[in-house]
């Protein structure tokens, strides 16, 4: 899966960055609270839960199901319409905008609660998207 | 604390077209809704001592266009509801004594763009990071991201979806300022372009040029202006969150659940005491959800409630009077036309005017669920 040009590129920041280095890396990233044990995102290092400095990174499953979407029918540059903006909710709770890729782009094929695994899709050398498709056997 | 009545609106006008205005720049329409305020106020800008509006335009721009020299100042920016946010501010400010008379100012070339400014995410930003690069473009692909959990949860049919605009175009049929005012089916809707499904072009918002201004004060003073009082008799604020993705339910906003109860309990009234309601309508989703989390009907009823015409011309609950953003007006900070249209409403003014209201609510939106605001208003003072 390759992308084509145009999409909007995220920069990463002194807060984000171990994020952007996981996706390179195919890993995805989350990051949890001390106090409570709960994951998090998007990154930032503290807890939104309880305020908290003390938190950690771990590797999530990669596993999560189709939470909601919109299939869009305009062009944007780097997509070919319609295409889907998805949300997916992890595995480990939180949700994360995505796009759905080896899967028609239709409301048929697209079923809410139907599961999902990451699928990393490289931007360039730095930026990895963590994009999903629906999971294998299921 | 403020009490319920304490302040009131006493000037308030849209700019003097509505639509198309290619001849004015996002400024003017700013200033010329302001001037036509307060024309119906009978003020003159020497008068004003307080000055708030919405970014990208500053206070301090609108204060020097217009030759208004402030003690008080707000620039709240929370999206298309910051309007209600700078009514219930503004209100405060004169209880607390900062100022006297506040004018509040929207203007937006949202269709012309003659003076307007884009506003595409920082690509640092979170939402540059974790939302632009999936595709998203402006309001129709972000904001309609929560409604089919929103219609799985409740078994919400795109039939029932649809009928949001329908009904709304029936009001807009009374209001000759509304862009669009030939009657629609469900069919019609069902068969409009496809926009970003499940959302067709009828269940989103005009893009127009326009504007509108408010001119409050303290309300022992109201009865030296020329215009029947309306009292503001609570308000509610929040904040959520600036992507839609991160919102905590997909089927109900965190903002509307806090602004709205606020605003009734300042107000100090029930949901059987509203006799007109406004709920920002940027797509065809937002009344349901404004209905269920303002509590005016239970989690899930909003599609039957609709369906069933109680929010119909002539029915128990008139909702979005004017025809709302999807058939009234939409510059993409819609917040104001929905204060205006309460103002109307409670003045006795509107032209799709519902006998006897005493108490409009103007609920708002800002951003996708970003931001909410809820302003009560009255005829008469408790």
């Amino acid at each position: 899966m390759t992308l084509e040009p145009g999409r909007a590129r995220p920069e990463p920041t002194p807060e984000t960055k171990h994020f952007w280095d996981g996706t390179r890396d195919g890993k995805l990233l989350l990051q949890r609270c001390g106090d409570t044990g709960k994951a998090y995102f998007p990154p930032r290092p503290f807890s939104p839960y309880t305020g908290t400095r003390n938190v950690e990174v771990f590797e999530a499953s990669g596993r999560g199901t189709l939470h909601s979407y919109v299939i869009h029918h305009r062009p944007v540059p780097g997509f070919k319409p319609p295409y889907a903006i998805a949300v997916v909710e992890l595995e480990e709770g939180p949700r994360m905008m995505t796009n759905i890729v080896d899967c028609p782009q239709t409301p048929e094929a697209l079923v809410l609660d139907m599961p999902l695994e990451v699928a990393f899709t490289k931007m360039d050398e730095d930026i990895t998207l963590a994009l999903f498709r629906p999971a294998k056997g299921a | 604390m403020i009490k319920p009545g304490e302040i009131a609106i006493v000037g308030a006008a849209e700019t003097t077209k509505l639509g198309a205005i290619p001849d004015m720049a996002q400024i003017m329409l700013h200033a010329d809704a302001a001037l036509n305020a307060m024309a119906d106020a009978g003020l003159k800008p020497s008068d004003i001592d307080g000055v708030a509006c919405v970014g990208p335009m500053m206070p301090q721009q609108i204060a020097h266009y217009l030759g208004i020299t402030p003690k008080w100042v707000d620039g709240t920016g929370v999206g298309g509801c910051s309007f209600m946010l700078h009514v219930r501010h503004a209100a405060a400010a004169i209880h607390a004594g900062y100022a006297k008379t506040i004018l509040i100012t929207h203007g937006e070339s949202g269709k012309s763009r003659v003076n307007a400014t884009p506003r595409p995410p920082e690509p640092q930003s979170l939402n540059g990071q974790f939302e632009a690069p999936f595709g998203p473009m402006g309001p129709p692909t972000l904001f309609p991201i929560p409604v089919l959990r929103y219609m799985k949860k409740y078994g919400v049919t795109h039939e029932q979806m649809a009928m949001v605009a329908v009904v709304q175009r029936e009001w807009a049929a009374k209001n000759p300022r509304a862009a669009f005012k030939d009657p629609i089916t469900v069919a019609d809707v069902l068969n409009s372009k496809m926009i970003a499904y499940p959302f067709r072009l009828l269940q989103c918002c005009l893009v127009t040029d326009g504007g509108g201004a408010l001119i409050l004060t303290s309300s022992d003073r109201a009865k030296d202006f020329p215009t029947k009082p309306c009292y503001i008799l609570g308000s509610g604020e929040s904040v959520e969150t600036t992507m839609v993705s991160q919102m905590e339910d997909f089927t109900s906003s965190r903002a509307f659940r806090v602004a709205g109860p606020e605003a009734f309990r300042m107000a100090g009234i029930k949901h059987s005491d509203v006799d007109h309601l406004m709920i920002y309508d940027a797509f065809a989703h937002l009344p349901m959800y404004g209905l269920e989390d303002l509590g005016f009907v239970g989690r899930g009823e909003a599609k039957d409630f609709i369906w069933e015409g109680n929010t119909r011309p002539g029915a128990k609950l008139p909702l979005n009077t004017n025809g709302g953003g999807l058939s009234y007006t939409h510059t993409g900070m819609y917040g104001m036309f929905a204060l205006q249209e309460s103002v109307r409403q409670v003045r006795g003014t509107a032209p799709a005017q519902v006998p006897d209201v005493k108490i409009s609510v103007a609920h708002g939106v800002g951003g996708m669920f970003s931001a909410s605001g809820t302003v009560v208003l009255s005829n008469q003072r408790p």
